[in-house]
Order: structure tokens, then sequence, then C-alpha cells
């Protein structure tokens, strides 16, 4: 007997599998979160006198590079699940590890574009907008690597699940990847709002 | 060739043709605000691709466009609870008589 049932089955009363209704209540959650931050920073800047434009203090073509890299991570996260959809394993490995090292190379981007705040004294405490602009990229930069730890726990020892249970394995990688595209989904919203007005 | 893998084929080219949209999409945003707009058109105009942009990978990326009622309610209920923060934060900081509290 199944410890965890409707793992791969629907549930007859929400008509999707329990993960996946799960995945989503934590994501409602995060919406919460991140909309909190989202509107303390709609007050902050109504609320303030001067607010700078972010192209002033930004790097924007560097921004906009790591918005191209995690929008690449979200297609190749997507086409690892229909890999596994059309029963290709090793293509599979393929588009979750580029998944992977794209993750990387944002947060090592974010890391150069941090140090280079850093070196011209650009701390948190400088101003209300670098405040906010490092709690936000902050918080998402944790998101970015605890999607990392996740999914490389898929490609590595968890993809072993893949020869006993496959279907339970495919919506596995369905439901990361419902997490790693709203990880993207924010940075859309976090660009524009912090680079470019 | 099964219609499910037929379904599959398709779904694949969508997410392709997707994914340059949302390259597309994010040119333009920051094109846009090289016109040096008004803030609030600048504003609006930016929130307007960004949910459009977000709408795809939502619709598409994440099957919002083909998913199951129970996963709508629980955005509905999450977009009320959203709204009424955002609403709660804002009347919060308003005076009928000064306006919005300026933050120092």
């Amino acid at each position: 007997m199944d410890v965890i049932p409707y793992t791969v089955e629907e549930r007859k009363d929400t008509g999707v599998f329990n993960a996946k209704l799960g995945i989503w209540l934590f994501l409602a959650s995060e919406v919460m979160l991140f909309g909190a931050l989202f509107s303390t920073y709609v007050i902050l800047r109504i609320g303030a006198e001067h607010w700078p434009h972010g192209a002033s203090l930004l790097n924007v073509p560097i921004g906009t590079f790591n918005t191209a890299v995690l929008i690449t991570s979200s297609v190749t996260m997507v086409f690892s699940w229909t890999s596994l959809k059309e029963n290709n394993f090793a293509r599979f490995k393929n588009f979750l590890g580029i998944t992977i090292l794209l993750a990387l190379l944002f947060l090592v981007v974010k890391s150069f574009e941090y140090g280079a705040k850093f070196e011209h004294h650009h701390f948190p405490k400088e101003s209300t907008f670098l405040a906010i602009y490092f709690t936000l990229t902050g918080l998402h930069a944790l998101h970015i690597i605890g999607g990392i730890v996740v999914l490389t726990y898929f490609w590595g020892p968890g993809s072993k699940m893949w020869e006993t249970q496959a279907d339970r394995f495919t919506n596995r990688i369905e439901i990361v990847g419902l997490y790693w595209h709203f990880v993207d989904l924010v940075w859309i919203f976090l660009f524009p709002i912090l680079y470019l007005l | 060739m099964s219609s499910g893998a037929h379904n599959l084929e398709k779904d694949i080219k969508k997410y392709k043709k997707i994914y340059f949209a949302l390259l597309i999409f994010t040119v333009v945003t920051v094109l846009a605000a090289k016109f040096h707009l008004a803030v609030h058109l600048a504003i609006i105009l930016a929130l307007i691709i960004a949910t459009f942009k977000a709408s795809l990978v939502a619709s598409f990326f994440m099957h919002l466009a083909t998913e199951r009622p129970v996963i709508y309610w629980l955005l509905i209920f999450t977009g009320f609870f959203f709204i009424s923060m955002l609403l709660l934060i804002y009347v919060s900081h308003y005076s009928i008589y000064e306006g919005l509290h300026h933050v120092p």
C-alpha cells in the first residue's frame, strides 16, 4: 500500500493529484510573501519625496541578460518535463542539467552585481531604494538557491525513482517546474520595477 | 503516431513560440524605458508588459490555461487576499486630511 495516496492518479474531489494541490497552496503563500514586499515597494515609492531612476544605480544590460537567462531556464525546465512525457530520460537529464547551470549563472551574475554595488558603498542602509532593492532581489536569490538544491536532487539521487515509479517521478518534475516558473514570474515583475522605472 | 505524442509535439512548438515572445517582450520593456515617458505612464506600460509576460508563463509553462477548477478557486482566493493586503497597507498610510504620509 502507498503511504501517500494520490501521487499519480487524480483525487475525485479535487481533480488533481495531491502534490499539485500542495504546490499551488505553497505558491499562494509565496504570492502573499512577495505581494507584501511589492506593496511595501509601492507605498515607499509613493511616499518618498525623491526616488532614483533604477537605471541610474543599477546595470540595465546585466539585468536584461539575467532576465533572458531566467526565461531560458524556464523553457529548459518545461522541456525536461516534456522529455519525461516522451519517455526520453537522457534528454530529461540534459535539459534539467542546463536548467541548473542557468540558475547558477543567474546567481553568479547577481553576485557580481552585488559586488559592484558594495564596492561603490551602495549598501541597504544608504537609501530606501537600495534597502528595498536588496530585500527583494535577496529574497528572490534565496528562492533561486532553494530551487537549485531541489533541481539538483532530482537530477541526481532523486532521479532513481524514474526506474521504479516513472509516472510519479514525472509528476514530481512537473511540481518542481511549477515552483521554478513562479520564481521566473516574480523576476519578470522585479526587473522593470527595480531596473527600468 | 498516437494523439498523445502528437499533442506533446504541438505543445513543444508552442513552448518555443512563447519563449521567443518572452524574449522579445523583455527587449520591448527595455526599449520602452528609453523613451523617457512620464513616470506614471512608464509604470503603467512596464506593468502591462510584465503582466502580459507573466500571463504567458502562468498560462502555458504552468499549464494554468488547462488547469482544474480547484486551482482557479485557490488563485481567486489568493488574488482577493493579495488585493486586500495591498489596499490595507495603502489605507493605513492615508489620511483624509493630509493625503499620503511621506516616508523620510
